[in-house]
């Protein structure tokens, strides 16, 4: 699958590759009212990765619904809508007006977005308020409900068994890392925001970790995402306990890195003769 | 001009043409100047039609520092030797490592990527270019050749090592130059040139690239006078193909991506030039104390 904010709505990637061959495409989050985003610059590159402040720039729920939507019809794959926002009304308005569209089968719940009621503070950063939330969106959406965890925690795993009780199907993780650049010759930050979002090559290992302890902490799938760049990153996940892989910020590199890596993976199982995948889920020896 | 010249031309208009990830040899890396180079580069593949003003995206190897591709505008095609050639400045760790590429060398290219300028069959038409950003401007006068329009070049830097490739603009456009320090051409900045003293109003159309001041001190003297002004950003880029939303410049319309609804712009279009000035903070938790 390909990870949410990096793939836009897919139509951006027409040229390079047949969706249809992918797992799914989880599209770029969509908030109850159009957004902005933040002001430029919203990224710095950094080693073997980058930091965005991008700031949920979208139309907002209604513009996807009526004019997004028809045109992902196209795709012969599973589109997953990411859904963020600031408020558990604004969620649940967005969940809700997603869940009438026949052909999307999911919506990823972005919880690491500040929640604005609580000072700021974002929903996956405590149980309490992320379980609040997802219990709010499980009742208004029927489909699958994938909830797309922060790393920016002290224990994930509690927030994973949180999210669980409160009826996720399927928890992917992670979402990117805080972090900062300086431009030293200025003085200045290089984002607009100070901090942004680190993701890319170098949030691998901990994004493997976090995978590894959350896969043993709950019973529902879990996807991982976090640096995967090739074919052996992504089997790496699986072992550690991956349902299903996202690739993100590797789509930036090569817009064509995603068929590269299902058919690494397909290599794979055949060099070690590996007739299922789901064989390979957890199937790390410790 | 040749019937493949307008067929080419036509194309570009007429039809969306399809971006593509090709390996490209490097035939001729050749110093203009300062820290300045010209890749020349082909693909074993035909090179697909691109316009003035669009750019590539180019991955950097070598060096783990350097994560994301490079963009940089396309600075001239060949399309019978199936060739195409960058403009290059040697600033930063990715522009040093391609300053380094022998002939032979691969380089992988995303393109061609962004909108491209405007090509109105207009006559006097004025071009100008500040430092390394002079690079799209050269296809851009060529094109306009073959189009039967003579353009006005008009390029200036700080001193004459920032005006690269000067004679590849005089063999095809009447160039004029302005250096800061009066080493070549006019002394001063290209606004303060004999063209914008005293000919500025000759011109029905103005196209600019370079240094952001440069740009939108020429912007606005052409707003003056009611001449439209089309500006080639260059915001940091990640994807370069319109879905990240990372390079992002705020128009009357909003936020647009400079990959992908530029990085031409109608200078009227641009809200705020001002890329330096830091943002009030829309996201709370973020905000610095």
């Amino acid at each position: 699958m390909t990870a949410s904010g990096t793939f836009g709505y897919g139509l951006e990637f027409d040229d390079f590759l047949d969706i249809s061959l992918l797992g799914g495409i989880v599209v770029k989050a969509t908030t109850s009212k159009h957004r902005e985003g933040n002001r430029y610059p919203r990224m710095a590159e950094t080693n073997m990765g980058m930091l965005n402040a991008v700031g949920l720039q979208n139309k907002g729920v209604d513009y996807f619904v009526r004019e997004t939507y028809p045109k992902l019809l196209k795709y012969d794959t599973n589109v997953i809508v990411n859904v963020s926002d600031s408020t558990i009304d604004g969620y649940v308005e967005v969940a809700e007006k997603i869940n009438s569209l026949e052909k999307i089968p999911g919506i990823e719940l972005n919880i690491s977005c500040p929640n604005v009621k609580e000072g700021g503070m974002a929903f996956g950063t405590s149980c309490t308020m992320a379980a609040s939330v997802v219990e709010a969106v499980r009742k208004v959406y029927k489909k699958t409900l994938i909830v797309k965890l922060s790393p920016n925690v002290t224990n994930i795993s509690e927030i994973a068994k949180a999210v669980e009780g409160a009826g996720a199907d399927s928890v992917s993780l992670i979402n990117t890392l805080l972090g900062m650049a300086i431009d030293a010759e200025k003085r200045r930050p290089v984002l607009s925001t100070v901090t942004g979002g680190l993701s890319g090559p170098a949030i691998k290992p901990i994004a493997l970790r976090m995978v590894y302890q959350v896969s043993k902490a709950v019973k529902i799938p879990v996807i991982g995402l976090g640096g995967i760049s090739t074919a052996a990153d992504a089997i790496e996940f699986i072992l550690a306990g991956a349902t299903a892989i996202q690739v993100g910020t590797a789509n930036f590199i090569d817009p064509a890195v995603t068929i590269k890596i299902k058919d690494g993976i397909a290599d794979y199982m055949q060099r070690h003769q590996i007739q299922n995948i789901n064989d390979l889920i957890g199937a790390l020896e410790v | 001009m040749n019937i493949y010249d307008w067929i080419c031309l036509l194309c570009n208009k007429l039809t969306k043409v399809k971006k593509v990830i090709h390996d490209l040899v490097v035939i001729e890396n050749k110093p203009a100047g300062g820290n300045n180079f010209v890749l020349v580069l082909k693909p074993n593949e035909k090179l697909p039609l691109m316009s003035p003003g669009q750019f590539c995206e180019v991955k950097v190897s070598k060096v783990p520092e350097v994560y994301l591709r490079r963009p940089f505008s396309i600075h001239n095609v060949d399309y019978e030797a199936n060739t195409l050639s960058l403009l290059i400045k040697a600033v930063g760790k990715g522009t040093t490592v391609l300053s380094g590429l022998s002939e032979g060398e691969i380089v992988n290219l995303v393109y061609p990527l962004g909108n491209g300028f405007s090509l109105k069959k207009e006559a006097n038409i004025l071009l100008v270019g500040g430092g390394c950003g002079v690079a799209p401007l050269l296809f851009l006068a060529h094109t306009f050749k073959k189009m039967g329009i003579n353009p006005v070049v008009l390029v200036g830097g700080k001193t004459a090592e920032d005006v690269p490739q000067l004679e590849a603009y005089e063999a095809v456009a009447e160039t004029f130059v302005a250096t800061e320090d009066g080493s070549l051409g006019e002394k001063g900045l290209v606004t303060q040139h004999t063209i914008f003293k005293t000919r500025l109003s000759e011109f029905k159309r103005i196209y600019t690239c370079g240094p952001e001041g440069m740009m939108k001190a020429v912007s606005k003297a052409a707003e003056a006078l009611e001449i439209p002004c089309e500006v080639s950003l260059e915001n940091t880029m990640a994807c370069g193909i319109g879905a990240c939303l990372c390079c992002v410049t705020e128009t009357t319309e909003g936020h647009k991506c400079v990959c992908t609804d530029g990085p031409v712009f109608d200078s009227r279009d641009l809200n705020d030039w001002n890329i330096e000035k830091p943002s009030e903070c829309s996201i709370p938790y973020l905000k610095s104390e």
